[in-house]
């Protein structure tokens, strides 16, 4: 009998459920490091078919794709479909950096009443819908480590971290989560 | 918990999100390759350590990871202003003195 590889996520498994709060890993995405200059964003834009947002703690979604603004020349792109992105972004030939890093990061998604208090276990910053408000997003940390925060929803989050700092991050989301 | 203004971020966020990056302003001599041990000692190791109103080099490491720089009193702890790297160092004026 042949035995067959079968891939794992690194949070396989681990989920949790309380009252107003629900805790899940996500299914596996691609994700894009990318780095640009001002003058190739237009092209790299239309390649990757979303406007990437050059305000600060923004995002860009549609169909399954996000766009993260983490920095004044840095985004965090995810596709929900696996799409191969670091193929839309060799066709453009303007100046940029994209380095494919789907295996690096995993997601944990933070929904209910109460998951700004939860996320306020960890994560120092104010996440009140006014100074948080849908669709932002920022790195960030949460206790020891470095995340990328984005508020989906007005009781939903998604957390990216690094998949070597997840089980750390979903051990702590999870005992928050338990503190009634 | 000291909420830092990052001015690329354009918003105050905690300090957690930061690192300090030494002093600010340090010129690097155009002619390294000549300049005798004593100036190279006083260009590289020597810094001005004042207690009261310092300029210093930041970086919002867990956030846009971008190098700015502050003006910071030694004594109170509070940052007077932040402004982004390359930036010509403020005239602080009165806003400079121990408060």
């Amino acid at each position: 009998m042949a035995e067959t590889a079968r891939r794992m996520s690194a949070l396989e498994g681990r989920a949790y459920e309380g009252s107003g709060i629900a805790l899940t890993p996500t299914a596996p995405a691609s994700r894009l490091s990318l780095r640009a200059p001002e003058a190739s964003l237009s092209a790299l834009s239309k390649a990757l078919g979303l406007t990437l947002p050059r305000k600060p703690k923004t995002t860009a979604a549609d169909g399954g794709r996000a766009a993260l603004w983490l920095g004044p020349d840095e985004w965090l792109i995810i596709d929900e479909k696996g799409a191969d992105l670091a193929a839309l972004c060799a066709k453009v030939s303007a100046l940029h950096s994209a380095v494919d890093i789907s295996h690096r990061n995993t997601a944990v998604l933070v929904a209910g009443a109460r998951a700004e208090d939860v996320l306020g276990a960890g994560c120092p910053q104010d996440l009140s819908p006014a100074r948080f408000p849908v669709g932002a997003a920022s790195r960030t940390v949460f206790g020891k480590a470095e995340i990328v925060l984005w508020r989906t929803g007005e009781e939903a989050f998604r957390i990216e971290c690094w998949r070597s700092f997840s089980d750390y991050v979903f051990s702590l989301l999870e005992k928050a989560a338990r503190e009634a | 918990m000291l909420l830092i203004h990052c001015p690329y971020c354009e918003e105050e966020r905690p300090e957690l999100e930061f690192r300090h990056a030494g002093e600010a302003h340090i010129a690097r001599p155009e002619n390294i390759a000549e300049i005798s041990d004593e100036a190279f000692q006083r260009y590289f190791f020597i810094r001005a350590n004042p207690k009261g109103v310092t300029f210093e080099r930041w970086r919002h490491i867990h956030g846009c990871g971008r190098f700015f720089n502050a003006a910071r009193d030694t004594v109170s702890d509070r940052f007077l202003m932040t402004y982004k790297a390359g930036e010509p160092k403020p005239d602080l004026g009165e806003a400079g003195g121990n408060q």
